[in-house]
């Protein structure tokens, strides 16, 4: 879909947009619908559409095939390191109150940590599928 | 902070946090390391906590210090501590087998992800055994289920791809089932947490929900089990994965569904429902029957000696699924043996044939399927493998002096204790099954000449003989000294059971 000029102009414009929409999703997750799961899903919807129209090598320059599988583990480390960092803080496994002194802040804290793990390997997850379904019969 | 007091979420997350390094380190020997350090951490607690729970009772611990019912609970006693000892203890030994094995059936740039996948299946297992909390034990279900189907599929036989989507399907429709379980459960009582839902159900036992719940779940997890005719993707998952996975799977999966099923019956439902009103015993009975002399019976006439001891699986889960059928502490007890002893005995037997597919196969290429007629005269050329094969089965006959002489004595006593005779003649007759396919192994790979033309055949290496050998050291070490599988058994069968003493 290289040469559909419409298809290209309106891209470019509404990409940013959706990877804003995905950090709103991601950071209103407190107060409204979403968290870390839909915006992982967003982000990953917004370079697959940038791949559909771009095409399939220049989405891999900007999200190398490097980057998304150290993203797919990447993510559960920081979710289990906010469980260790609870841990090592005097709490139990996964405990946010000790995150901070004052617990209403720890669970906050706690609770960004683990959105943001949890976005960055659903983010990841996603592109590696479409990475290897695209890439399908191409290599082969 | 102190170690002591985390060792039930270290238990889990150690080897949960080992697979996503292994993945970013990438390189095949720094992610061994990093999933076996886990594996013996992992086994290292498991021992700690068995100590602990044998010396001061059942171990509560709350995942972010929200007290049960409302938070995650991980709750360990007696039952699950055994478990925990297995499984742990099986990762350890086998994951330094998997990495000599795998460098012939596994291509090398995969290397990492089978140990990461390896570190998930281990950390899902442990966390189903560890937790109390009813919707964990789904999500921990399907994060070792999934690693297994890659693991399955990661076999160099193009069937290990039907293979683990026979089983995806299969374990998918198992998972569901659960699941629906659970959700009926939940319903019913509001409660996750395992024992705040069994004192829910005081009462409401025979509701119509509640009965749809226990009927989800032992279809469910008699899927994941393998009980006798929902077994059809056991045989095939067995014989193509690649030998430490058929091994680790052999000696762990179906043992930890079983647990499962022990933990759903004993500790949410209550003895008094699943054995008093509805006809379950008599159920479990006639599919126990179904499974040692059916499973056993096919298993004489299979041609792959991997899928001949895949057969004499489902056949022995048959004898701990009758264990299950008698509602006793003696039948308990037997059940949770077994399936100890049997883990042991079918773990280091498939790590054996792992070692005859290496040593028949010509250096270089693919290693062949062990079917009888490659078999012909191995004793000569391999005599310590063939040697641990023939321990390892007379295990499976429950020959006396190996640990499958304690399980079918407990069992025996089990039926003995309610009078039924004839149970004790079933027992022998389906162990003389055993002999039979055990005998075939015997005879061709000791009295038949070996083929004409020269093949080149050599004992396997010795990084892969030394933990098969400690597996049928212990089979024989648990045969003679029961003091820990027993003596644990029958305090988790008396826990369990509300008799303890």
């Amino acid at each position: 879909m290289k040469h559909d000029l419409v298809l290209r102009v309106i891209g470019k414009l509404l990409i940013p947009y959706i990877l804003l929409f995905a950090l709103y999703v991601q950071f209103h997750g407190d107060f409204g619908p979403g968290g870390g799961f839909q915006a992982g899903v967003i982000f990953a919807a917004g370079i697959v559409f940038y791949a559909l129209i771009f095409g399939l090598e220049n989405a891999r320059q900007v999200m190398p095939d490097r980057l998304v599988e150290t993203m797919l583990s990447s993510g559960v480390l920081i979710y289990a390191g906010v469980g260790l960092a609870g841990l090592f803080l005097g709490g139990n496994y996964l405990d946010y109150f000790v995150l901070d002194p004052n617990p209403v802040h720890g669970q906050h804290r706690g609770i960004f940590w683990v959105e943001a793990g949890v976005a960055i390997t659903v983010c990841g997850v996603m592109l590696k599928i479409f990475y290897m379904f695209a890439s399908r019969g191409r290599s082969e | 902070m102190s170690i002591a007091a985390h060792l039930p979420a270290l238990q889990v997350v150690l080897p949960l946090i080992s697979a996503p390094l292994a993945v970013l380190l990438r390189r095949r020997d720094l992610a061994f390391w990093m999933v076996t350090a886990a594996a013996w951490a992992a086994f290292a607690t498991a021992i700690q906590l068995w100590l602990q729970v044998g010396a001061s009772g059942t171990i509560s611990y709350h995942i972010g210090s929200w007290p049960p019912p409302w938070g995650i609970e991980y709750r360990v006693d007696r039952l699950s501590s055994f478990v925990l000892l297995l499984v742990s203890g099986m990762a350890a030994v086998m994951l330094p087998y998997a990495r000599t094995s795998i460098e012939r059936e596994i291509p090398e740039e995969s290397h990492y992800l089978f140990y990461a996948m390896f570190g998930l299946c281990l950390a899902g297992l442990l966390g189903i055994t560890i937790t109390g909390d009813a919707f964990n034990i789904f999500v921990f279900l399907e994060i070792s289920s999934l690693a297994t189907y890659v693991l399955i599929a990661l076999g160099r036989d193009r069937r290990a791809l039907t293979a683990a989507y026979q089983y995806l399907i299969m374990g998918s429709i198992g998972a569901t089932f659960i699941v629906i379980g659970i959700g009926f459960l939940y319903l019913t009582t509001g409660t996750l947490n395992l024992a705040d839902m069994a004192g829910r159900l005081r009462g409401v036992e025979s509701s119509r929900p509640v009965l749809a719940a226990l009927a989800f779940l032992t279809v469910g997890i008699s899927l994941k089990l393998a009980l006798f005719p929902l077994h059809q993707w056991l045989p095939n998952a067995y014989t193509y994965a690649p030998s430490p996975v058929t091994a680790f799977l052999a000696a762990t999966a179906t043992k930890v569904s079983v647990y499962v099923l022990i933990r759903f019956y004993f500790s949410v439902f209550g003895e008094s429902l699943v054995y008093e009103h509805l006809p379950l015993p008599q159920i479990m009975l006639g599919l126990s029957l179904l499974a040692m002399f059916g499973a056993s019976f096919i298993a004489i006439f299979q041609d792959n000696l991997k899928r001949l001891f895949a057969y004499s699986s489902v056949g022995q889960i048959g004898y701990i699924s009758l264990g299950l059928s008698f509602d006793s502490v003696h039948g308990l007890t037997a059940s949770i043996v077994h399936l100890f002893n049997h883990g042991i005995a079918k773990g280091a037997i498939f790590l054996l044939i792992g070692g005859i597919a290496v040593g028949i196969a010509t250096p270089g290429a693919v290693a062949p399927a062990p079917t009888f007629d490659r078999l012909a005269g191995l004793a000569k050329r391999m005599p310590l493998t063939c040697f641990g094969i023939v321990l390892g089965g007379l295990s499976l006959i429950g020959v006396p002096g190996t640990a499958g002489f304690i399980s079918k004595w407990y069992l025996i006593l089990a039926a003995l204790e309610q009078g039924q005779f004839w149970l004790v003649g079933a027992i022998l007759l389906s162990s003389l099954l055993a002999v039979a396919y055990v005998w075939r192994f015997v005879e061709v790979a000791y009295f038949r000449a070996p083929p004409a033309g020269h093949v080149a055949r050599k004992e396997a290496p010795l990084a892969m003989l030394i933990p098969a050998w400690l597996l049928i050291a212990a089979t024989i070490w648990f045969g003679l000294d029961t003091s820990v599988t027993v003596d644990t058994a029958l305090d988790a069968a008396r826990q369990l059971m509300g008799k303890a003493q």
